[in-house]
């Protein structure tokens, strides 16, 4: 378990854009007539998005309203769930995994990379761009290390290439996400040992 | 080695489309009505008798499983859940199944939700997993379009849904009673049992949760029938794998190979061995992290399927093969998964809630070679405290890899602390 807060600043209030209020109705008409509060997740998720990739009292209150939900209730969820940031994080958001398989193949190299470019873990960069978090298995080890940043995944980083990237993103520079090392996804660097043939 | 023919996955790696045409080629929902009208208890027959367990980690028989709904609608809705919220340390094999294979998934949904009688079918991805949730729900767009979901499903006449749905970073949202929670819009945290979900599930309807890879290989046992599934691996252990090896190998990969092959040989011919060799080998944790470790000599010969690895008083797990050579500090590498079940642990049970954090500063001290030599007896007894001493099986997940540090690297903690002790006395 780990002790999650709500940030200190709250903004005066939150409303979703109509675009978001429309693709709203569409998640919550996945769930049983009555059951509406499963989509708190989707909803919080998408509030996160519109927010600047953070989630603030207002918003959480906004989306236990659509939901006819307490408020104690979506506020649980919201600090029970790692993925809902509860303070601000830069443009780009890097989430570096450190568990074990990814410990194993360089992650703390990455860190120190994170360190230099942008500061200690919550800081976000002087201009805005860049913060990051240590996190739990994001579930590509076979490409480790890895990052996400946003909704992507950068895989089979080195020390070199991930500050790159890091430069790359800060610069507004196109970058390609998944492996970094030209491999096709989880088949091994150089090619597949199996299903060779023209299947 | 297992035979293209006999693969189930041919485009886990994605060199080939994912779309509807792609995956139809690949021979996806070809007749699935035929298989259909061959009735209920005849999928679950085919799924009982081709051996097939459960691939998420606790190898429970899954037409077993299957069977436990109840036969008879009694007004509730009945739910098939599919756990894929792929979260255990080392495993990345249900990611591949979602932006790759996303048709063989769902046709298995079809197939496993009409063996329960379910109409409705929804997928727990986790949040994380952006991309993959976009591929899943392109591919259940296609479906749809396709008439293969809907009222009359591939033309069965049984109507099916599928709702993708998502989780938001909780790894105990794996667990499928906190998946259940979550998916009701709660804190994911486990319910007791009983009721089981086959009774009181989602929305206390009859539910049953499966892992991905059970679901998606579901459509090909049925279609190329139990026998074919059963002949592959040995008794109690049939069938394919996806095997993830990742950390200490020179070409980390997934691969899609046979129940019980030897460990040495799937390292060797698939991941391009060992770094520096065989003989480099410190130690591998065969089944993602909650499994206990096994040092090289066990290596050596074991095999890699449910029975053998548990003979070995380890497991199959997820068979997320996390592979540590020499210059591995394997103190401070089960500290790090000590770390992750304290930071996953969702603090209802208090064994939990306090014994992962307990065990993690331990261990902490351990790798530093900060504590007194009683305290790995003490640490080991408190492990067995937390074990089978919690609602959930996360507790014994926290508490197994510490024990198999123990059991097997005793003599490596203990001359880090006598080492310590003697730079201290010398000061």
């Amino acid at each position: 378990m780990s002790v999650r807060r709500l940030h200190s600043e709250q903004p005066e209030s939150f409303a979703f854009s109509q675009e978001n209020l429309d693709w709203a109705a569409t998640q919550i008409a996945k769930y049983p007539e009555g059951r509406q509060a499963s989509a708190i997740l989707p909803l919080l998720w998408q509030a996160q998005k519109q927010g600047g990739g953070w989630l603030s009292e207002p918003a959480i209150r906004c989306v236990a309203d659509m939901l006819d939900m307490p408020y104690m209730r979506a506020l649980e969820v919201a600090t029970f769930y790692s993925m809902f940031n509860l303070s601000p994080v830069g443009e780009y958001f890097v989430q570096l995994c450190g568990t074990t398989p990814c410990w194993l193949r360089g992650a703390d190299d990455l860190k120190d990379v994170c360190r230099r470019q942008i500061g200690e873990p919550g800081d976000i960069s002087e201009d805005g761009k860049l913060s990051w978090l240590e996190v739990e298995c994001l579930g590509a080890c076979v490409n480790a290390p890895m990052v996400q940043i946003n909704d992507d995944f950068y895989e089979d980083l080195t020390a070199d290439t991930f500050e790159r990237l890091l430069e790359d993103l800060r610069h507004g520079r196109d970058v390609v996400t998944g492996p970094q090392n030209g491999r096709q996804a989880s088949a091994p660097e150089g090619g597949p040992t199996v299903l060779k043939g023209d299947m | 080695m297992l035979r293209d023919e006999d693969r189930i996955f041919t485009n886990i790696y994605g060199f080939h489309g994912a779309d509807l045409a792609a995956a139809k080629s690949r021979g996806d929902w070809d007749n699935t009505a035929d298989l259909i009208r061959k009735g209920r208890d005849w999928v679950i027959e085919e799924v009982k008798s081709s051996g097939l367990r459960g691939r998420g980690g606790a190898g429970f028989p899954t037409g077993l499983k299957w069977s436990f709904m109840p036969k008879e609608n009694d007004g509730r809705p009945h739910y098939l859940v599919v756990n894929a919220d792929e979260s255990e340390p080392g495993t990345c094999k249900d990611r591949d199944i979602m932006r790759h294979e996303p048709h063989k998934l769902l046709e298995g949904c079809l197939l496993a939700g009409f063996a329960m009688g379910a109409h409705a079918c929804y997928i727990y991805v986790r949040g994380e997993f952006v991309r993959e949730r976009e591929a899943l729900q392109r591919a259940v767009d296609e479906a749809y379009a396709d008439g293969l979901l809907g009222k009359d499903a591939a033309g069965s006449g049984w109507a099916y849904d599928i709702y993708v749905h998502h989780g938001a970073g909780a790894y105990i949202c794996g667990e499928e009673t906190a998946l259940i929670e979550s998916l009701e819009g709660k804190k994911g945290m486990p319910r007791l049992k009983p009721p089981f979900p086959a009774n009181v599930g989602l929305y206390g309807c009859p539910t049953t949760v499966n892992n991905v890879e059970s679901i998606a290989v579901a459509p090909t046992i049925c279609r190329r029938g139990a026998s074919w599934f059963s002949g592959l691996g040995r008794e109690g252990n049939t069938g394919t794998k996806l095997f993830c090896i990742s950390g200490h190998v020179n070409r980390p990969s997934n691969v899609e190979e046979e129940m019980g092959i030897p460990l040495k040989e799937l390292l060797e011919k698939h991941a391009g061995g060992v770094r520096g060799g065989w003989d480099n080998l410190l130690a591998v944790i065969p089944g993602g992290s909650s499994v206990p470790l096994l040092p090289k000599e066990i290596c050596d010969t074991v095999l890699m399927d449910f029975d053998s690895l548990k003979d070995a008083q380890s497991g199959l797990g997820t068979a997320g093969v996390i592979v540590m050579d020499k210059s591995t500090d394997i103190v401070k590498a089960i500290a790090r998964i000590s770390h992750f079940y304290k930071h996953e642990s969702c603090g209802q049970c208090t064994p939990c809630r306090e014994g992962t954090g307990w065990m993690w500063r331990v261990m902490e001290r351990l790798a530093a070679g900060r504590a007194q030599p009683r305290e790995i007896d003490m640490l080991l007894q408190v492990t067995k405290q937390i074990e089978g001493h919690t609602i959930c099986a996360l507790g014994d997940a926290a508490a197994w890899p510490v024990q198999g540090l123990i059991r097997h690297f005793r003599p490596e903690i203990e001359a880090r602390l006598a080492q310590s002790q003697t730079a201290e006395a010398a000061e």
